[in-house]
């Protein structure tokens, strides 16, 4: 295992950072904390790193007791938000740094920091100073420096955070690359759901300090465990079960596989906007009637406001050639179809069932 | 920093707009009046009397003003000074970065408080801090007596002027250090000690650096305060001749004992040396940063 975290809990005064969290990153895997601010995804990297104490819980790197070790001894590689590169030392300068700390000859140490040089795609720029570099070139250095005294492990700390979008979705497909090649067990945080989708080979997802759900990020998508999970991994429009029953009465001669919830309820549904199919006619399936609110391109994806009977918001998306083919516009009445959608049981905070229409 | 003072403001100020718009009058424009108060203010303060000085100083020639170096007693009050502002240097500078560290880092109980309490030494009178010195550490005093039977004294010695004037000059460094120190945060540090440093090497390889331009000026200006200290040391030190007595005392002395080009030839050393050393300190962070910014 490349990195094990186990019980792991952290306090600032009254709020409770990190609450009993454990979980594990297989060696040479890539993985993605993601959870919004103050989730405490930050606090448990540096607490892996030995940046930050723990109040209670185990840390072990590549299958050792890590715990009480001092950070300059658990061989991390740390990546911050903002670069944190040496503004007083060249690039060679910064990326010796740990080099020389572990002794290595010059000539050793010179042929490391060209070998990464090369890696990070910054060959010409050894002799500069950081002020010298644009934003995602200060990230490759903080990158290459972390890098080259050969760490078990990796850390990135909202590595993306700081740089402007074209450069953020760049180095993204830069950072995936390089972990192809260079292979180190990294963890990285991130609030960012697309990031850690586009990135990751796995995501554990945080929420007020405990771990909500962990796995590979498509199986994450498509069974959440939770409503957090849902919510936070992309869009999803939530209604009371009553629409669609709703629903149901508008084509009785279809009716829905549905159970009526007994006793148990309140109970809400999950669709996500994707999962809405709109037309212009039911075709004897059961489905709303609705009007549009509002039809929002978004170049390849066009986004629809919709409003059901009942006023309930809902949210669409669909491709620009199918909202072509059925010539909406704005304020029409349409018909449209829940595909696939969860029932969500509040009472027992569970998802109770799925449907596929 | 001293460029502009070449260029006379008539001609730089003047556009061609302006003297279209008002063709004939002489009026200046809000810049230029600015730029004339304010060059004619700083000449009729600093550059004039400083010159006067210097004129004063080698009014006989060079002849006199090496003779006025060269009696004992002013070479021994020269002697002293710089002993008493190596030592307070030297002491305010470990300390100072300290207690830079300590007000940028740590979170106590006084904290706020110590923070208002290190600039005392600027908002009270030197004359004032000497006093407080001579109340603890005088023979009468709690301290100081105690210290006086095992035959350490403090007052009217050495120890109370090293004393007296690192109480003055204690503000630079902590005042310099912590602006710099807070901007540089703690990012780097860290990034060190996961890249395998320990905190001393962390220290004299990453933080040190980083701060080293405001921490040179902290030393700077405590060196400069330190060869002009006047009042504490007054106070403190008794003024003996030969044996307590300071640069500053010795010109104090002189001035009061009617020979005055002993004073002249004094004030323009000192006054000189703290000059050298402000301009010297400008000019080597300038060809540094400089050099680093061309980066090869």
């Amino acid at each position: 295992m490349g990195i094990a975290v186990r019980h792991l809990s952290k306090r600032f005064a009254d709020f409770q950072a990190v609450d009993d969290v454990s979980f594990e990153v297989p060696e040479g895997q890539l993985v993605a904390l993601l959870g919004p601010s103050g989730s405490g995804k930050s606090t448990i990297l540096r607490i892996i790193a030995g940046l930050e104490p723990a109040d209670s819980g185990e840390v072990e790197l590549t299958g050792a007791d890590a715990t009480n070790l001092p950070v300059q001894r658990r061989g991390v590689g740390f990546v911050f938000q903002h670069y944190a590169l040496f503004r007083h030392m060249t690039i060679r300068q910064n990326i010796s740094f740990g080099l020389e700390i572990q002794r290595l000859d010059r000539t050793e140490i010179k042929r490391r920091v060209d070998e990464l040089l090369d890696l990070v795609q910054l060959s010409g720029y050894a002799g500069r100073y950081p002020s010298q570099l644009s934003g995602g070139q200060r990230q490759r250095v903080a990158l290459a420096r972390a890098l080259a005294p050969r760490p078990k492990v990796l850390l990135l700390d909202e590595p993306f955070g700081a740089l402007d979008s074209r450069v953020r979705d760049e180095l993204r497909t830069w950072l995936r690359k390089l972990h192809d090649e260079v292979h180190v067990t990294s963890l990285f945080v991130t609030h960012d759901q697309q990031e850690a989708f586009e990135v990751s080979d796995q995501i554990v997802v945080l929420n007020r300090g405990k771990v909500e759900q962990m796995g590979p990020p498509q199986q994450l998508y498509e069974n959440p465990t939770s409503p957090f999970v849902t919510e936070f991994l992309g869009a999803v429009n939530v209604l009371p079960i009553d629409s669609i029953l709703s629903m149901n009465s508008i084509d009785e001669e279809a009716p829905l596989p549905l159970d009526i919830p007994g006793p148990n309820g309140p109970e809400l549904i999950y669709v996500r906007p994707h999962d809405m199919e709109v037309s212009r006619d039911s075709d004897g399936r059961p489905g709303w009637f609705a009007r549009i609110k509002r039809l929002t391109p978004l170049g390849g994806l066009v986004r629809l406001e919709l409003s059901l009977p009942d006023n309930t918001r809902v949210l669409v998306q669909m491709t620009r050639e199918r909202c072509r083919e059925l010539n909406l516009r704005d304020g029409e009445g349409i018909f449209v179809v829940p595909r696939n959608w969860k029932v969500f049981h509040q009472k027992s905070e569970n998802f109770v069932q799925d449907y596929v229409i | 920093m001293l460029s502009g003072s070449s260029k006379t403001p008539q001609s730089s100020v003047l556009s061609p707009e302006s003297s279209v718009l008002s063709p004939k009058s002489r009026v200046l424009s809000p810049q230029t009046f600015l730029i004339v108060v304010v060059v004619g203010w700083f000449a009729a303060l600093i550059l004039v009397p400083s010159l006067a000085l210097a004129k004063k100083a080698f009014d006989g020639g060079f002849r006199p003003f090496w003779d006025a170096l060269a009696s004992p007693d002013a070479q021994r009050a020269f002697g002293l000074t710089l002993v008493i502002t190596l030592l307070a240097t030297v002491v305010n500078t470990l300390f100072g970065l300290g207690f830079a560290m300590v007000l940028v880092r740590q979170r106590f109980w006084g904290r706020a408080l110590a923070d208002g309490l290190v600039d005392l030494p600027f908002a009270v009178s030197p004359i004032i801090a000497g006093l407080m010195l001579v109340i603890v550490y005088g023979p009468m005093g709690w301290l100081g007596s105690r210290l006086e039977s095992v035959g350490f004294k403090v007052v009217y010695a050495w120890p109370g002027m090293v004393l007296a004037t690192m109480f003055v000059t204690v503000p630079f460094v902590v005042r310099e250090v912590v602006p710099v120190l807070r901007e540089f945060g703690i990012d780097q540090e860290e990034v060190a000690r996961t890249l395998g440093a320990g905190r001393w090497r962390t220290f004299w390889r990453v933080t040190l650096p980083s701060i080293r331009w405001g921490l040179a000026y902290g030393v700077t200006l405590t060196v400069a305060r330190s060869l002009g200290e006047f009042g504490a040391l007054l106070v403190v030190s008794g003024n003996i001749l030969g044996r307590t007595q300071t640069a500053t005392l010795y010109i104090h002395d002189t001035i009061e004992g009617f020979h005055p080009e002993g004073a002249y030839a004094a004030s323009v050393v000192l006054g000189g040396i703290s000059f050298v050393l402000l301009i010297g300190m400008e000019l080597v962070r300038k060809i540094v940063s400089e050099k680093e910014e061309s980066g090869r």
